[in-house]
C-alpha cells in the first residue's frame, strides 16, 4: 500500500506543495520544482531533524536565563523529550558559548550547550 | 556599566552610533575598520546585541557566516570584533535628541545628562512592535495581552512564565516563533489568526513552528472582541471579507489565558523625525541615498530603523556599508553630492532603499531592497531608465514577507538624467 503525505518545501519563498509517496522501499516526490525540494521531501518523511532551543535558569548569572541549543540536529520525533532533559537542569554562572548544559540529551547522542556567555553578576 | 571608561569622558567623536543591536555593531566595526578611531555606540539597554538576544531560535548568519547561529550567538560574533577593535559604547543610556549640527544630547546612569558633539551619526535605532492601542481591538483590558516580541523578552531573557492556553493575532514571524516556543514550554497554542489572506512570516517559519506542532494557521480571521476582567478569559475571532471586514455569524470563541500580538513592525524614528530628516511615508524610515545617507549631511541609516528586514544577514551588510560610508564621510572621501534621482517603485514595488541614487558619485555597484504589495507568481522585477531595460529578473513568486534587491550597475547609470529617472517595477 502506497502512503501519500501533503508537506510545504522551505527552501525557498516560493514553498512548493509537496506529495511525497511511499510504496515499500521507493519514495517519490512530486509538486517539487527543484531538486532541493526532492531532497527536503525524502528527507522530511525517512529521517526529519530539528535542531532544538530553549533557556535554562543561571544562578548568580548577570542575566536570568541563559539561551541552549542542541549541538546540531536531531530527530524530530525526540523534541519533546530533549525538551524535558533541558528543563530539568540549572546552571551557574559563569557559563560560555559552548558550554556542555545537558551531555547526550534524551538518548540522541547530541549535547545541549550554551549560545551566550553569561557573566557573574 | 560601560565598556570602556574613556567613552565617558568625550565630548566630541568622530562617529556616534545610536543603537547596540546588530545595525550598530557592524556600522560601527566597519567604520572603525576603515580607519576611523573616535567612535562611540550608545545602548538604552543592559547589554549590547539588541532584539538578537532574545532570538534564542536558530537560523540566523546563513548568508553571513554560512552556519546556522541562534541570535544571541550572531550578537556574540559582531560584539566580539567591536571589542577586539575596542569601539568604546555606553550601555543604559538613552538619546534624548539630535539636532541637524549633530549634537546630541544623551542620559544615562553613569554619564547622567550631557551632549555630544559628531562628524557623523549613524542611526541604528531598530524597530518596535505595534501594540494592541495601534490596532483597535475592542473589549476589555485584561492583563495577558502582549506583543510577541514582549512576551519573546519576558520568557527568554527575564525568565517569566508567559500563559497556559494562548492565541496569537498575526503571523509576523515572531507570532511564529513565540507559538513554537511557548508549545516547546508547555502552553498550548489554539490558533494563529491572520487577517490578511496570507502570512506576513517566512515560509520557513510556518512550516517548523505552527506545521510541526499542528497548530492551525486561520488566514483572513480577526480577534473582534476581547473578554476578561482581570485576566484574558477568552477571545471572539470572526472571519473577515476581502475588505477586512469581519463577517457577521462567522465569530467562535477561543477560551484562553494570554493573546499575544504579531503584527507588524514599525522603525523607531522618533529622533530622525525631531532631526528633521524627510522621512519615507511608506517604510516609515528616513529617505536615504545611495551611501544610505538621510538628506542631513553626516547622519547615516541602517538597519530595521530604516526598513524592516526579515534577514539580520541583511542588516548587518547594510550596517556594514553605512558605517564605511559614515567613514569616507569623516576623512572627505565622499564627493560632494548631488541631491540624487530619484527611484521610482510601481507596479506592486512598494518601496526601494535607497530611494534616491546619486550617478556621478555612487560605488560601482548598488544594492536596492524592496518589498512588493501582494503575493505575485510569474512576475519578471525590471529595473527601467526612461524607457530602457536594464536589468530584468525572473521570479516564479514575490511575497511581501520576503524582502527582494536588484544590483544597480554604475556603468549601467553613468549619464542618467532626472528626465530620465530610473524604475523599479514588476511586469508579467
Amino acid at each position: 500500500m502506497a502512503e501519500k503525505k501533503e508537506l510545504t518545501c522551505i527552501n525557498c519563498p516560493l514553498g512548493c506543495a509537496l506529495t511525497v509517496t511511499i510504496d515499500q522501499n521507493e519514495i517519490t516526490v512530486t509538486g517539487n520544482t527543484c531538486p532541493r525540494g526532492e531532497a527536503y521531501g525524502k528527507k522530511e518523511v525517512t529521517d526529519p531533524t530539528r535542531i532544538v532551543t530553549s533557556t535554562v535558569p543561571v544562578d548568580g548569572g548577570d542575566i536570568a536565563r541563559v539561551p541552549v541549543k542542541t549541538a546540531s540536529d536531531i530527530p524530530k520525533g525526540k523534541i519533546f523529550a530533549v525538551m524535558e532533559s533541558i528543563h530539568a537542569v540549572r546552571v551557574q554562572a559563569p557559563v560560555h558559548i559552548g558550554d556542555v548544559v545537558v551531555k547526550d540529551a534524551a538518548g540522541t547522542g547530541v549535547d545541549v550547550v550554551a549560545a551566550r556567555d553569561v557573566s557573574v553578576a | 556599566m560601560s565598556g570602556f571608561t574613556k567613552g565617558i569622558e568625550t565630548e566630541h567623536v568622530g562617529i556616534l552610533v545610536i543603537g547596540g543591536g546588530p545595525a550598530g555593531l557592524a556600522a560601527a566595526v566597519a567604520a572603525k575598520k576603515a580607519g576611523i578611531s573616535d567612535i562611540l555606540i550608545i545602548e538604552r539597554d543592559r547589554m549590547l546585541g539588541g532584539i538578537l538576544n532574545q532570538c534564542i531560535h536558530n537560523g540566523f548568519g546563513l548568508h553571513t557566516f554560512r552556519e546556522e547561529l541562534t541570535g544571541p550567538e550572531y550578537a556574540a560574533r559582531f560584539m566580539k570584533q567591536a571589542k577586539e577593535l575596542e569601539i568604546p559604547y555606553l550601555l543604559n543610556t538613552m538619546v534624548l535628541s539630535i539636532d541637524r549640527d549633530r549634537r546630541v544630547a544623551i542620559m544615562g546612569r553613569d554619564c547622567g545628562l550631557k551632549t555630544i558633539t559628531a562628524d557623523a551619526v549613524i542611526l541604528a535605532m531598530g524597530c518596535r512592535e505595534r501594540p494592541r492601542g495601534a490596532l483597535s481591538i475592542p473589549g476589555t483590558r485584561p492583563a495577558g495581552i502582549y506583543t510577541a516580541g514582549t512576551a519573546q523578552r519576558l520568557m527568554n531573557i527575564e525568565g517569566f512564565p508567559i500563559g497556559r492556553r494562548v492565541v496569537i493575532l498575526g503571523s509576523g514571524d515572531i507570532g511564529l516563533i513565540m507559538a513554537r516556543r511557548l508549545t516547546l514550554e508547555g502552553a498550548k497554542v489554539l490558533t494563529v489568526a491572520e487577517l490578511m489572506p496570507y502570512s506576513g512570516g517566512l515560509k520557513r517559519n510556518i512550516v517548523q513552528c505552527l506545521n510541526d506542532y499542528q497548530i492551525p494557521l486561520m488566514l483572513s480571521h480577526t480577534v473582534v472582541n476581547i473578554h476578561g476582567r482581570e485576566r484574558v478569559e477568552d477571545v471572539t475571532i470572526a472571519e473577515v471579507d476581502e475588505k477586512r471586514t469581519p463577517i457577521p455569524g462567522t465569530e467562535v470563541r477561543y477560551e484562553c489565558d494570554t493573546l499575544l500580538l504579531s503584527c507588524g513592525l514599525l522603525p523607531e524614528n522618533e529622533l530622525t523625525r525631531t532631526l528633521g530628516a524627510s522621512m519615507c511615508g511608506v517604510t516609515g524610515g528616513a529617505n536615504v541615498d545611495d551611501l544610505l545617507q538621510t538628506d542631513i549631511p553626516g547622519v547615516f541609516a541602517c538597519g530595521n530603523v530604516l526598513h524592516v528586514h526579515d534577514l539580520v544577514d541583511y542588516v548587518s551588510e547594510e550596517a556594514t556599508l553605512a558605517g564605511e560610508n559614515a567613514a569616507a564621510y569623516l576623512k572627505g572621501e565622499v564627493a560632494a553630492r548631488s541631491e540624487g534621482i530619484g527611484i521610482t517603485a510601481d507596479g506592486g514595488v512598494r518601496y526601494t532603499v535607497p530611494q534616491r541614487i546619486d550617478p556621478l558619485s555612487m560605488r560601482n555597484e548598488v544594492t536596492v531592497r524592496f518589498r512588493v504589495a501582494d503575493v505575485y507568481r510569474d512576475k519578471t522585477i525590471a529595473v527601467y531608465r526612461g524607457k530602457t531595460r536594464l536589468f530584468a529578473r525572473k521570479t516564479r513568486v514575490l511575497a511581501p514577507g520576503e524582502m527582494e534587491q536588484v544590483k544597480l550597475d554604475r556603468k549601467m547609470l553613468e549619464g542618467l538624467t532626472k528626465d530620465e529617472g530610473l524604475r523599479v517595477t514588476l511586469e508579467d
